[in-house]
């Protein structure tokens, strides 16, 4: 396998990460004034993911390098180009960040309940955005040469305007990752809870799962319109819809773990699909295919990738070891009676 | 105008974030060593300074964070022709960064907040240590970065793309460039932190509160001052004479010195226009910018139209000048407040001596003022660097103007930046109020010295540490 390939794998792998294990804490997020009815049911919630929050949150930081540093145009054409949706995504991720921190540092209702309005908008805003983002990426979007050059990869660039990325399908993919990221949430909250919250948890969870479900058939269904390898991506899109299916039982008969990693799973899979029907293109054109950036025209060059391989290779399984203890560390089921005051 | 806006936000981005980013580097190192003092000796001071300190250095922390998670994109957003062009190397060492070092920080941070009645006393010490150092490997890859940007090595121009291409990662990771920003920065911040500790302490101090907690934080704050500023003496010294051999044009701009001069002074004052070649030095000391720039007083340093008449032939025409009145101030704000802060810690030590305990209201007051001077000192010194690599990006292969998104529109980086500063203000108000009320309130008392052993015996006991 050559190095741009090795690289477009780990940085669907970074994404994967990310979606996995952020997608649930913003999850937790959004759903606080649902799930959480009073202050001390928002703080249990809350401090599920108090310890693991900001490292789940580092996998989107190195998935941004590592595009940075594997295929610089794709991450310059990618972020110049949906400015103002990463901008709304970095404001949302600042105050959310702030928020859990600031929170609980002054004994005042007025306080939290700001802080807490933060923490909603800050984990709905990115987890819709990031399904229009990508929806954006699979469905091809306004990218061009401005010299008319298709094969100076350089100066392709996005030209299209902020409205031009909520179109239909990235909508729909956005509120696919917006509802699978709340249900994920849910699971996640109920495995991690006992008592009221787990309850009123494994509702949600339900409730919400069943819509995620329709957008998600929509929006990936939509998706294999797109796809390089239809005979690939459309299997592993059944496969995560019986997944999800799989967890919303396991979360009616009381089964969290299994929720859990079946939700994680259908995740997985869903953006690996994505991501499997996008290769060799790291954004296609909606103008002229010439103007596809592709692994090859937006790569560094094989010393670099080389370095970085050797990196990833090291780094990778010791970030997961120290990373899964964390979750082994913090395993225990948080009640409202262990919350102090 | 998209330039001047993309400019004014990542300066306005960038300096923001660098306030918490000294703060963080320094007082970890701190935290780490009353919580490693505490498990060495069980005296509950320590564990109470620990968590005095650390409290302090979270609050600060979580806007270094979320404020750093804008630094990483921001190369796209806004620079992204610079980032075509350069990311084949400078993406290596973000991502290494991302890699090595924020996940590193981030998870045993986790681990250390909340982890107090979850793992055993040393094992959780040790998490602590696993994150300062975290801080470390952070900071050395993106001075790596940053010192590529100052002075290019260890790549090569494509000549198929016409872009940067890496040949030797070595020489941009250890060049002497990064070794010296590193070692100034990283020595910086723990001055910069050491007059924090020391401050806060002495002005608990000097209200009469909690002597026996606070007079080791003192003592160590105003000791780490002590040898910070040695440190950051020696290598800011071997750092200017890189400087001048790498980028003499940023010397030049430093003194506002038009002329190629030999024997040149150093002025620490001066009034008028430094745009222009009409402002009057007020206090001079004759030969230092000589012995700054080449280590001998009767040294040549060469001038700002020597150089610019160089540059223009060998770039072509263009202004290769910076803003000199920001590069001069900048300079002096940055050795004048390191100096002073050094200077307040011998008067520290000298009002502390043998156990007394001053109470006076003028050390109470320079004590307040004193407490984030050097934090200023350090901001100037890098919008010295920054801004006196001006006009260049990459120094001598990119102009800052050829860097910025072609195709990204006015109204979106007005958007931006507006947005951002505004967020940023807004923070920064919260996060000064937090802090002082955690000053105010002072080291905590002490409910249970080995919260894991109690949490052993009852599974449901309240969280040690919750949000």
């Amino acid at each position: 396998m050559d190095l741009v390939t090795v690289w477009f794998i780990l940085v669907a792998v970074l994404w994967i990460g990310y979606f996995v294990l952020d997608g649930f804490d913003l999850g937790v997020g959004m759903l606080l004034p649902v799930i959480g009815r009073n202050d001390v049911n928002r703080r249990v919630m809350v401090n599920t993911i108090g310890p693991v929050w900001d490292g789940n949150e580092v996998w989107l930081l190195v998935a941004g390098g590592a595009t940075f540093a594997a295929f610089p145009l794709w991450y310059a054409t990618l972020f110049s180009g949906y400015y103002l949706a990463l901008f709304l995504v970095l404001l949302a991720l600042i105050l959310r960040g702030v928020a859990f921190e600031y929170r609980g540092k002054k004994d005042d209702a007025k306080w939290r309940r700001n802080w807490d309005a933060a923490i909603v908008v800050g984990s709905a805003l990115p987890a819709l955005l990031f399904g229009v983002a990508f929806g954006n990426i699979v469905g091809g979007s306004q990218i061009a040469s401005s010299t008319g050059n298709a094969a100076d990869a350089g100066s392709i660039n996005y030209i299209g305007s902020f409205f031009d990325l909520l179109n239909p399908f990235a909508l729909v993919v956005g509120l696919m990752t917006l509802t699978v990221f709340a249900t994920h949430g849910a699971i996640f909250l109920a495995l991690k809870t006992s008592g009221e919250v787990r309850e009123a948890s494994r509702k949600v969870a339900v409730r919400v799962g069943v819509v995620a479900a329709v957008f998600a058939v929509v929006a990936l269904l939509w998706a294999q319109t797109f796809s390089e390898r239809v005979a690939v991506t459309l299997p592993l899109v059944l496969v995560a819809a019986v997944l999800w299916l799989g967890g919303l039982l396991a979360t009616i008969r009381g089964r969290d773990g299994w929720a859990f990693i079946l939700s994680a799973g259908t995740i997985g899979l869903a953006v690996a699909a994505l991501f499997v029907g996008l290769f060799p293109n790291v954004m296609p054109s909606a103008i002229d295919p010439a103007y596809n950036l592709t692994v090859y025209n937006a790569s560094s060059q094989s010393y670099t990738l080389t370095v970085m391989t050797i990196v990833a290779v090291i780094m990778t399984p010791l970030v997961l070891l120290y990373q899964g203890w964390t979750y082994w560390v913090f395993r225990k089921r948080i009640t409202s009676s262990m919350i102090p005051s | 105008m998209n330039l001047d806006l993309a400019r004014w936000q990542f300066a306005v981005t960038t300096v923001y974030h660098f306030l918490f980013v000294p703060l963080t580097l320094g007082t970890v190192w701190f935290v780490v060593g009353f919580q490693t003092a505490w498990v060495r000796t069980g005296n509950v001071k320590y564990l109470r300074l620990t968590k005095f300190f650390g409290k302090l250095f979270l609050i600060n922390f979580a806007m270094g964070v979320v404020t750093g998670i804008v630094q990483e994109f921001q190369f796209g957003m806004n620079w992204s022709d610079y980032s075509k062009f350069v990311g084949d190397v400078f993406g290596a060492p973000l991502a290494m960064e991302g890699l090595l070092a924020f996940f590193l920080e981030s998870t045993f941070l986790g681990l250390w907040i909340f982890g107090w009645d979850r793992l055993p006393k040393k094992l959780h010490l040790a998490t602590i240590w696993a994150a300062a150092f975290g801080t470390l490997f952070s900071a050395f890859f993106i001075l790596a970065a940053n010192s590529w940007m100052q002075h290019p090595t260890g790549y090569e121009i494509s000549e198929t793309t016409g872009r940067a291409v890496l040949n030797d990662i070595g020489a941009v990771l250890f060049q002497n460039t990064s070794i010296l920003a590193f070692t100034h920065t990283i020595s910086a911040s723990f001055l910069v932190a050491g007059a924090f500790v020391a401050a806060v302490g002495a002005w608990h101090m000097s209200k009469d509160r909690h002597l026996d907690v606070f007079r080791p934080a003192v003592k160590a704050g105003t000791w780490v001052i002590l040898i910070a500023a040695v440190v950051v003496s020696i290598t800011g010294d071997l750092d200017s004479k890189v400087m001048v051999e790498q980028q003499p044009m940023k010397m030049a701009a430093a003194e506002g010195l038009y002329e190629t001069t030999a024997n040149a002074p150093f002025s620490i004052l001066s009034v008028g226009d430094l745009a222009g070649d009409s402002a009057t030095r007020i206090i001079e000391v004759p030969g230092l910018l000589s012995f700054l720039a080449t280590g001998s007083f009767d040294g040549t340093v060469q001038g700002i139209n020597d150089l610019q008449a160089q540059y223009v032939q060998q770039y072509g025409p263009g202004d290769y000048s910076p803003y000199v009145p920001v590069t001069y101030w900048g300079f002096r704000m940055m050795i004048g407040l390191g100096m002073l802060a050094a200077l307040y810690a011998l008067w520290t030590l000298w009002r502390f001596r043998g156990g007394r305990n001053p109470k006076s209201t003028v050390f109470a007051a320079a004590t307040a003022v004193i407490t984030f001077l050097p934090l200023f000192g350090i901001s100037a010194g890098w919008i010295f660097t920054e801004m006196g690599r001006q006009p260049w990006i990459v120094f001598g292969l990119q102009k800052t103007a050829d860097g910025v998104s072609p195709t990204v529109g006015t109204a979106s980086v007005l958007i931006s930046f507006i947005g951002f500063t505004l967020v940023y203000a807004v923070l920064a108000f919260f996060e000064v109020r937090l802090m002082l009320k955690a000053i105010k309130a002072g080291p905590p008392e002490i409910a249970s010295e080995d919260p894991f052993e109690d949490s052993q015996d009852d599974a449901d006991k309240q969280l040690y540490f919750a949000y």
